[in-house]
C-alpha cells in the first residue's frame, strides 16, 4: 500500500482506538492466550502476551496496527515458539464468510482489479481494456443480500450448536467479522480439549459432509429392508426427515416413494440437503487449533470496519453499527465503479475523481484499494 | 473395582486385581522355578503365539458364561506370565501385538457383558475406571457424550464412524453395545501394553528363559517391509500434474506435495524446483517454505504428510484402487512381507 494510504488510515485507526477504549478488551483467560498484530506493509508479530485491557490499549496506541490477532488457544507459555508452547486447549472456533456462500448477487458488488495496471472493471474481461494484463485481483464491497445470508448461517450453525452438541446460548459468541461474515467462539470445557482432526468431524457433521445412505436406513442391497427416520428424530436423522416429507401425513407415501428410487437417487438427494441444509463453515479455521484470529472491538484493515458482538443478530446492521471510524470530510481520489452505503448513506459510484467523503468512507474505499489519498 | 467375581478376572485378567489374585491364591513371583509353573509358561507362551499371529486367544470361550475353578487359575496366571516373558524379550513389536490382540478378547467380553442385564454395570465401570469415559445406558442402547466419541471415532476410517453418520442428541451420540466397546480397543490396548511396561522383573528361572528366546526367533517375522512400488500416489501425481501444466496448486496441495517429497528422503533443493512454474513463484519463498517444513528451519518441527482423511476434505484425494485401503499417501506401494 502506497505511503500516502497508510497514513491516512493509521490516523483514522489511532482515532479510533484512542476514542473506543470502551469496545476494546482482552477475551477471558488473557494471559494463556498468544497475541499478535500486523502493520501496513509489514509482516506479522506474534507470540506476544498481553495480559489485560490496560495493556492492550497501550499496545493500539504505540503500534497502531492494521490488524490485531488473538489465539482460540490456551497455552501454559503463550509468548514462546510454537512447538514449547504447551498447548492446553483451545475454544472452538467458526468463521462464515459471504465469499463462500457464492451467492448470484456477488457479480454485482464484485470489481475486477488489473495486476498490473490497477484499472478497474465491474465485469469479469478476460484481457484488461487499457493494457491487456490477464490478472486481475478481485474485491468486494459490502451487500445487506451477502449479510442476511450469512446470518441464516450464523442461526442454522447456532441451532445445530445448542440441540444437538449440547452446547449452551451463553457459552456462543457472535462477532460481525469486520468485512464480508461473521465469526463464532464457543467456549464449552467439554470441546475445548478436540485436536484438529476431532473438529474436522465436527465441522462436517455441522457441514452434512460425508453423510451415506446407510445412516438413514436407506441400504444398498436389499432395497426391501430399507426404511427411512421418522420426523420427531433428533439430530440430522430427524432434519433429514422433516426436509424429505414436507408433513407428518405425507411420510408414508414419500417413504414409499423414496425407497423404490432406490440407493444412488438417495445418495444424490443427501447432496442436495447439505447444499441448501448443511451450514456452511470455512472448515480450516475451526480444524486449526494454533489460529490467531482477529480480536473483536480491533479494525479489519481489508475495510476499516470493526469486528465487533452482535447481541441482537436479526436486526444487526453491520454497515451502521460496525462502522465506527470519524465523520469528518477527507479528500480522496475515488475509483469505485459500484456503489457503497455506509452509515445509511449512499456514496459512488466514482471514476478516478476527487471527493469530499466522511472519513469512515474515505477509508473503507483506501482499505479496499478502490481509492487513494491525495 | 469393588464386587469383581474371579470369573471377571479371566475374562479381564489385566486388572490391578489380578495381583491380590495371585497372592490370595498363595502363588509367589519368587519361585517361577518351580514346576507347578511348567504348565502355566507353556500355556502363557502359547497364548503369546496365538495373539502375535494376529488371532484372538480363547475366542472359543466368549459364548460359554463361566469358567470352573482350575480354570479361572489358569487364565490370570497364563496372561501374567505371558507379560513377564514379554517384557523379557523387550522387544515392542511383540507386546504391541499382544496387548492388540487381548484387548480384542476383553473387548469381546465386555461386549457380551454389556447385553446382559445384570453385567451391564460392571462393565461400564471397567470403562470408567480405566479410561474415564462416562457410558450412558437408554434401553439397549449406550450413549457416549460427543467429545468422548470423536476423539476416539477419528482414528477409523470408515464412513459410519463419521459423527454425521451417528445418531446425536443434546451432546450424545447413541451406540450399540459392540461399536461402545470398539472405540475403547485402542485404549485397552494401550493399557495392557502399559502393564506389560511397568512391570518389575522377577529373576527368571531356565524354563523362562527357553521360551523367551524362543519368542525373540519369533519376533524376526514380523520386522521386515519392503517397497513394492516406487510410483506416485495419485494425489501426488495430480499435484504435479496440475504445476507441470503451470496452473495454481492451492497451499493445501503444495504442503501435500512438499511432505511427501521429504518424506520419501526428498531434500529441499530437489523439491524446489518442482513449484517453479506456479504462476506465484518466487525462488526464496519457496526456498523458506520448504525449509520451515522440513523443520531446517523457524520452530524445528517436521511437518507430516496430511492423511487421506484430510485431503479428501480438501478435494485432493485422487484414490484408485492401487491405494488399497491406505490412510495416508506415504503408504502408497508399501506392503508388508508378512502381513
Amino acid at each position: 500500500m502506497i505511503e500516502k494510504d497508510v497514513l491516512l488510515i493509521t490516523s483514522a485507526f489511532k482515532e479510533y482506538y484512542f476514542n473506543r477504549f470502551d469496545l476494546i478488551h482482552v477475551p477471558q483467560r488473557a494471559t494463556e492466550r498468544e497475541f499478535g498484530y500486523q502493520k501496513f506493509n509489514s509482516g506479522m508479530t506474534r507470540h506476544l502476551v498481553v495480559k489485560n485491557d490496560k495493556e492492550l490499549h497501550l499496545l493500539l496506541m504505540k503500534e497502531v496496527p492494521s490488524d490485531v490477532y488473538c489465539s482460540n488457544a490456551y497455552y501454559t507459555f503463550p509468548n514462546l515458539p510454537m512447538a514449547e508452547k504447551d498447548w492446553k486447549g483451545a475454544d472452538l472456533i467458526f468463521d462464515i464468510d459471504a465469499k463462500d456462500l457464492a451467492l448470484p448477487c456477488r457479480k454485482d458488488h464484485t470489481v475486477f482489479k488489473c495486476s498490473s495496471c490497477d484499472n478497474h472493471a465491474t465485469e469479469f474481461q478476460s484481457q484488461c481494456t487499457k493494457c491487456g494484463s490477464t490478472k486481475f485481483e478481485t474485491v468486494s464491497v459490502g451487500c445487506k443480500n451477502c449479510i442476511s445470508e450469512s446470518k441464516k448461517e450464523v442461526t442454522k450453525l447456532v441451532d445445530m450448536m445448542t440441540t444437538d452438541l449440547n452446547v449452551s446460548k451463553e457459552q456462543i459468541e457472535v462477532y460481525f467479522s469486520g468485512n464480508e461474515g461473521f465469526h463464532l467462539r464457543v467456549t464449552n470445557a467439554d470441546y475445548e480439549q478436540l485436536g484438529s482432526q476431532e473438529r474436522a468431524d465436527l465441522v462436517d457433521y455441522l457441514m452434512f459432509n460425508g453423510a451415506i445412505p446407510e445412516s438413514f436406513g436407506i441400504k444398498r442391497q436389499d432395497n426391501s429392508k430399507s426404511s427411512l427416520p421418522t420426523f420427531d428424530e433428533k439430530g440430522w436423522r430427524g432434519r433429514v426427515a422433516r426436509k424429505l416429507f414436507s408433513s407428518k401425513s405425507k411420510a408414508p407415501k414419500a417413504t414409499r416413494e423414496i425407497i423404490a428410487s432406490g440407493y444412488s437417487a438417495f445418495q444424490v438427494q443427501l447432496e442436495e440437503i447439505k447444499k441448501t441444509m448443511g451450514v456452511r463453515v470455512d472448515p480450516k479455521v475451526t480444524m486449526d487449533i494454533h489460529r490467531i484470529f482477529r480480536l473483536e472491538g480491533s479494525i479489519n484493515s481489508k475495510s476499516g470496519l470493526s469486528k465487533i458482538q452482535c447481541t441482537n443478530l436479526d436486526s444487526f446492521d453491520p454497515f451502521l453499527e460496525a462502522c465506527l471510524l470519524g465523520d469528518d470530510t477527507v479528500d480522496i481520489i475515488a475509483d469505485c465503479p459500484v456503489q457503497i452505503r455506509l452509515k445509511n448513506k449512499k456514496f459512488g459510484p466514482y471514476h478516478t475523481e476527487r471527493v469530499s467523503l466522511p472519513k469512515y468512507a474515505a477509508v473503507y474505499m483506501l482499505c479496499k484499494g478502490l481509492g487513494n489519498a491525495v | 473395582m469393588s464386587q469383581i467375581g474371579t470369573h471377571e478376572l479371566a475374562k479381564y485378567p489385566f486388572l490391578a486385581e489380578a495381583g491380590e489374585y495371585l497372592r490370595n491364591a498363595g502363588l509367589s513371583l519368587d519361585h517361577l522355578g518351580h514346576s507347578d509353573w511348567q504348565p502355566i509358561v507353556e500355556k502363557a507362551y502359547g497364548r503369546i503365539v496365538v495373539a502375535t499371529s494376529g488371532q484372538i486367544y480363547d475366542s472359543q470361550r466368549f459364548e460359554k458364561i463361566d469358567y470352573d475353578a482350575d480354570e479361572i487359575d489358569m487364565e490370570v496366571l497364563s496372561f501374567i506370565v505371558a507379560i513377564i516373558l514379554l517384557k523379557s524379550t523387550n522387544i515392542n513389536t511383540l507386546a504391541r501385538r499382544f496387548s492388540l490382540s487381548e484387548a480384542r478378547r476383553a473387548e469381546k467380553h465386555l461386549e457380551n457383558d454389556l447385553k446382559q442385564n445384570k453385567k451391564v454395570n460392571f462393565s461400564l465401570k471397567i470403562i470408567q475406571e480405566l479410561f474415564s469415559i462416562q457410558v450412558k445406558v437408554d434401553n439397549d442402547e449406550f450413549l457416549m457424550s460427543v467429545p468422548a466419541y470423536v476423539q476416539r471415532a477419528v482414528h477409523f476410517h470408515e464412513k459410519e464412524w463419521k459423527l454425521v453418520n451417528r445418531r446425536v442428541s443434546n451432546g450424545f451420540v447413541y451406540l450399540n453395545a459392540h461399536e461402545t466397546v470398539r472405540l475403547i480397543r485402542t485404549e485397552l490396548g494401550e493399557y495392557i501394553n502399559s502393564r506389560i511396561k511397568s512391570l518389575d522383573l522377577p529373576p527368571l528361572p531356565e524354563s523362562f528363559v527357553q521360551r523367551v528366546n524362543d519368542l525373540v526367533e519369533l519376533a524376526k517375522k514380523f520386522s521386515e517391509t519392503t517397497y513394492i512400488s516406487s510410483e506416485y500416489p495419485p494425489c501426488v501425481k495430480h499435484g504435479i500434474e496440475v504445476l507441470e501444466k503451470g496452473e495454481n496448486l492451492p497451499h493445501s496441495g503444495r504442503f501435500l506435495l512438499a511432505t511427501y517429497l521429504l518424506s520419501k528422503g526428498q531434500t529441499v533443493d530437489q523439491i524446489a524446483p518442482l513449484f517453479k512454474n506456479a504462476p506465484d513463484y518466487n525462488e526464496r519463498t519457496t526456498k523458506y517454505q520448504l525449509e520451515h517444513i522440513s523443520g531446517s528451519s523457524g520452530s524445528g518441527t517436521k511437518y507430516q504428510c496430511p492423511s487421506c482423511e484430510k485431503l479428501r476434505s480438501e478435494s485432493l484425494c485422487f484414490a484408485t484402487p492401487d491405494c488399497d485401503g491406505i490412510i495416508n499417501p506415504v503408504q502408497f506401494g508399501k506392503k508388508r512381507k508378512n502381513p
